[in-house]
């Protein structure tokens, strides 16, 4: 893996052609990357859930830790007492690449690549990136990259390699702002997508939130998923277990529902502006009739 | 895991803080180790200068780790032993660096691990409590006097 | 400093929220936004469309600090913001740089308080080298706490005074045993607590809207933010309860709208 020579430059096709003909003709994977530029609006629940939602549709997945430092995938799949080696051990020959991949818990076509929690993304070269995100694609349908918060080297390192790229944004001016910054900094060809997480529709319902229109009007990009925000994402991170494995889960359909616009199956974004509690819908009926 | 512990996680799952905060605790743990290799260095230095004053032991066969398992994280020592002392060594002198060095010639594996591991020296000249003077040097009379006589119980069978 | 490890616990708000917090208590305060390339600062304030000059232009010595500080009109002479270059990235200012601007806006404020980006690297290292003192903000969450724990230990190197302020903690589901609480998380970080701030509907509105929540300190919001102040200044303050409304409080807010 050392010997190849990637583009330095980043360039969404990471292979050269010679490599690929000497290999055996099989479909590469799909490499995602799941960025965002603001922390904290769900990049790492939204790659663990949609990576599970693949998985657990009979898709062979790689999750791909590429937060250097600050390592969380492995957290939130509920495996970080798994972790024996990291993608700088790859690259730095000091293990194979199965030594380092860690087979999820509950869905056995998944697996992490974890990142290393002691080393900085500077410690990672770009075109050593490109070269592993490319192997990865020869052994795996899906390789879904975990992008970190900002737009410095982790974020170059995290792009480099992939072919796609899927935005999380939550319906907020600042993080909004921030993936309209992301956006203009991928790479050509990524055709973005855009997740739009942790929404409340009660609080969209009454102007304190943006709408989901109203940040695709912004953003102006597909939408692959709506997630609305549930306390049952925060019981799932706690017990490390992604919420798209749980059938009775409204966070986990959506991100279910997500993975399968993923695949190209045409699945109506959901509504949630019908919804709302009782209490809101008594007081919606009151306020009314006022 | 008992069949009645079973059952009652069954009934009564735990609520998902408390398994967070007993996975935050070990990741902490986890995180915390892999983060300070030098003190990983000095605790291996204390650890092999408390046990060869007990026992001589193999440093190069040795091997100190941390392994994070599945419920716990687990300080793992292979520690190879050559023989057993007839009786244990005193502790080191907290504030007395010359005499491990001075010791040299009569002081065999002590003085040696000292050597060879730079941060066992460190660890308990800089963490002890530092002794007054006169106590002090009591306690080096008393390691080098101890030392001197070592050769001959080392003779001895 | 204002740090967290990871992005999107409310450094950003509470950098604003307290800035307000100590300029309505009338100390002169500086706030700087240290998130070069996506900054936000601005923007929750409310002030993005008077940006002039930014951080990365007085470093490179394009302009004079006075120039670039914008003031925030709501407290007389009282607030004033730097604010981060937006097509820079972090790697364009040094610590020597950032530490010679701290140091001279020490001079000219009581307090300068410096936003940090998410992350533990170069806008890291940058924000510290300016600093005297961190709030640590995380919020109840696995990860979180465990990025702020790699912070702390960053800190604990240079040896600076860290306190924390939890966010968005939700008594409600500290109560059904599904979130972790204040004990624990300062159990997990062993930190002196500053402050506990409760997940809120309005903050999102009020960052929305660049109004931020402290300007108005009747507020339940105002008051906490207002009372984290006076622990920064050194007074002893009892935290305020966060027992989740009830029932009635609840049909009454919902009424209410």
């Amino acid at each position: 893996m050392a010997e190849q020579q990637a583009a330095a430059t980043v360039q969404p096709q990471s292979t050269e052609p010679m490599d690929d003909a000497a290999q055996a003709p099989q479909q590469l994977g799909a490499a995602i990357v799941i960025t965002s530029g603001k922390g904290g609006v769900g990049k790492t629940t939204s790659t663990a859930n949609i990576g599970a939602a693949l998985a657990a549709r009979g898709r062979n997945v790689c999750l791909v830790d590429a937060d250097v430092g600050l390592r969380n995938l492995d957290v939130v799949l509920g495996l970080e007492n798994r972790v024996k080696h990291h993608f700088l051990d790859v690259i730095e020959e000091k293990c194979a690449l199965e030594d380092a991949l860690v087979p999820d818990k509950r869905v056995p076509s998944m697996v992490l690549l974890p990142a290393a929690q002691t080393r900085e993304k500077d410690d990672v070269r770009t075109a050593d990136m490109a070269a592993l995100i490319a192997e990865l694609r020869k052994r795996f349908e899906y390789v879904l990259i975990d992008c970190p918060a900002g737009i410095e080297m982790g974020f170059k390192n995290a792009v480099v390699g992939a072919q796609r790229a899927i935005i999380v944004t939550t319906p907020e001016v600042s993080a909004v702002r921030d993936a309209d910054r992301v956006v203009g900094l991928l790479p050509a060809g990524l055709e973005p997508q855009l997740i739009v997480n942790r929404l409340r529709p009660q609080l969209v319902r009454r102007g304190k939130m943006l709408s989901v229109a109203q940040v695709d009007e912004i953003l102006r990009l597909p939408l692959l998923g709506v997630i609305p925000d549930e306390p049952e994402v925060v019981v799932a991170t706690n017990r490390g277990e992604p919420v798209s494995l749980n059938a009775t889960s409204r966070t986990g359909e959506a991100y279910r529902r997500a993975a399968s616009r993923l695949e190209g199956e045409q699945v109506e974004i959901e509504d949630y502006s019908a919804e709302g509690g009782f209490f809101e819908r008594l007081a919606a009926w009151i306020g009314g009739r006022r | 895991m008992s069949w009645l512990d079973a059952i009652l996680r069954f009934f009564r799952p735990m609520p998902s803080g408390v398994v967070a905060k007993e996975r935050l605790r070990l990741v902490l743990l986890s995180d915390r180790i892999n983060l300070a290799p030098d003190i990983v260095d000095q605790l291996r230095g204390d650890l092999i200068a408390t046990i060869s004053r007990y026992m001589e032991i193999d440093e190069v066969g040795l091997d100190v780790t941390f392994e994070t398992r599945e419920n716990d994280v687990a300080l793992l020592a292979n520690i190879p032993i050559k023989a057993v002392r007839a009786r244990p060594l005193p502790p080191p002198m907290t504030a007395a660096p010359p005499v491990t060095h001075d010791a040299a010639t009569g002081a065999v594996d002590l003085a040696e691990s000292q050597d060879e591991e730079p941060e066992a020296e460190s660890g308990p000249v800089a963490e002890g409590e530092s002794a007054s003077p006169i106590e002090a040097q009591e306690v080096i009379a008393a390691n080098v006097s101890s030392r001197r006589k070592r050769p001959k119980s080392k003779g001895s069978p | 400093m204002v740090t967290s490890g990871k992005g999107g616990v409310g450094k950003t708000t509470t950098t604003a929220n307290l800035g307000c917090a100590l300029a309505r208590r009338g100390r002169k305060v500086v706030l700087v936004d240290a998130d070069i390339g996506l900054r936000n600062l601005d923007l929750v304030l409310g002030l993005e469309k008077r940006i002039v000059f930014d951080l990365v232009e007085v470093a490179e010595g394009r302009c004079a600090l006075r120039s670039a500080l914008i003031k925030d009109k709501r407290f007389e002479d009282r607030l004033w913001l730097l604010p981060a270059a937006q097509t820079r990235d972090k790697q364009a200012i040094t610590e020597e740089q950032t530490e010679a601007i701290t140091r001279e806006l020490a001079g000219m404020a009581d307090y300068v308080l410096i936003d940090c980006p998410a992350g533990i690297e170069h806008g890291f290292r940058n924000a510290v080298a300016g600093a005297e003192e961190a709030i640590v903000v995380t919020t109840p969450e696995v990860s979180a706490i465990r990025d702020a724990d790699r912070v702390v230990g960053k800190l604990g190197e240079r040896q600076m005074p860290t306190r924390v302020i939890i966010n968005r903690i939700r008594p409600d589901l500290v109560k059904t045993g599904d979130m972790l609480s204040v004990d624990d998380v300062c159990e997990v970080l062993a930190l002196e607590l500053l402050g506990v701030i409760p997940d809120d509907e309005d903050i999102i509105d009020t960052t929305n809207r660049g109004e931020p929540v402290a300007l108005a300190e009747a507020t339940r919001l105002g008051s906490i933010y207002a009372k984290i102040a006076r622990r920064l200044e050194g007074e002893t303050v009892p935290f305020t309860s966060l027992e989740p409304p009830g029932f009635l409080e609840r049909l009454w807010g919902a009424l209410a709208g």
